[in-house]
């Protein structure tokens, strides 16, 4: 195989890792960045959670926070998802 | 019964994980997205899953005709774009004009929301942001419209996957009475936060 070759395989070998390493860093931010994005609602806007003055509430205003929704959301896609999406990344 | 608003908000739930899945199917592209079989289930499921659940939407929530009529054409073609895309997924249907089917759950979806909407834009936050969805549905049907005839388009693709994440934060908004830029119809009752 001539020099010339294996430099321009080992060329796109990198841009194909880089890539890669962009994609999963990209998969992994998607979860947290969303948690954080209801944390900074919840924060914004407190009196969207009836939990934190829960008395006189009915069972809906209580089952009903949706900042926390946004959190779960982001928490179940960074631990059901994102592992075995970076994982098949990582193999690919 | 849980007030209307939070019916919205359960949606936006669903939407918004809807719209990450996609976006992450974007991000890693779809050879990667479809090496586990379980994964190529699971945002057609959770489209035909919204599709069902807006059976006891149109049940429980009917102030009229059109209400119901709206609610019910929508879980018709929620049910639909997620149908054809399970069957895409599973490999008994193979044509990739089945992605029209979500154009049409999307454009249908938008008429619904414009359709079932009576009042003007700014009676209140609720009407407005009907009106807003409704229009974004029906311009984002432009979107799986594309990928059906361009299906490697990464632009269609990121739209189509944007589109969910909008609509969720524009759900996450509905609030049953308030105000939007300072407008609140006297007929829309008694704001709340």
């Amino acid at each position: 195989m001539s020099a010339e070759l294996v430099t321009e395989l080992q060329a796109k070998r990198r841009g194909a890792t880089r890539a890669a390493t962009w994609r999963i860093r990209i998969v992994l931010v998607l979860g947290p960045l969303t948690a954080l994005s209801g944390l900074a609602w919840a924060l914004i806007q407190p009196y969207r959670l009836t939990l934190i003055h829960p008395h006189g509430q009915g069972f809906w205003w209580l089952f009903s926070e949706p900042p926390l929704y946004v959190v779960l959301v982001g928490i179940l896609f960074r631990l059901l998802i994102a592992p075995g999406l970076t994982k098949d990344l990582e193999e690919q | 019964m849980p007030h209307a608003e939070m019916v919205h908000w359960w949606f936006a739930t669903g939407f918004l994980m809807l719209g990450l899945l996609l976006l992450a199917e974007v991000v890693v592209g779809p050879e990667v997205w479809n090496r586990r079989p379980w994964r190529r289930y699971l945002w057609p499921g959770l489209v035909f899953l919204l599709g069902v659940l807006m059976w006891p939407v149109m049940t429980f929530y009917t102030n009229s005709t059109i209400h119901m009529l709206a609610h019910g054409s929508w879980a018709q073609a929620l049910m639909l774009a997620g149908a054809a895309e399970l069957g895409v997924a599973r490999g008994k249907l193979h044509s990739q004009y089945w992605r029209l089917c979500s154009s049409i759950g999307l454009a249908v979806s938008g008429g619904a929301f414009l359709i079932h909407e009576q009042q003007h834009w700014l009676f209140s936050r609720a009407a407005f942001l009907h009106h807003v969805l409704g229009c974004l549905l029906i311009v984002s049907a432009l979107f799986p419209l594309l990928q059906a005839f361009r299906p490697r388009s990464l632009t269609a693709a990121t739209g189509f996957a944007t589109t969910f994440l909008v609509v969720a934060i524009l759900l996450y908004c509905d609030r049953d009475t308030a105000a939007i830029f300072g407008h609140l119809s006297q007929y829309a009752g008694a704001p709340h936060r």
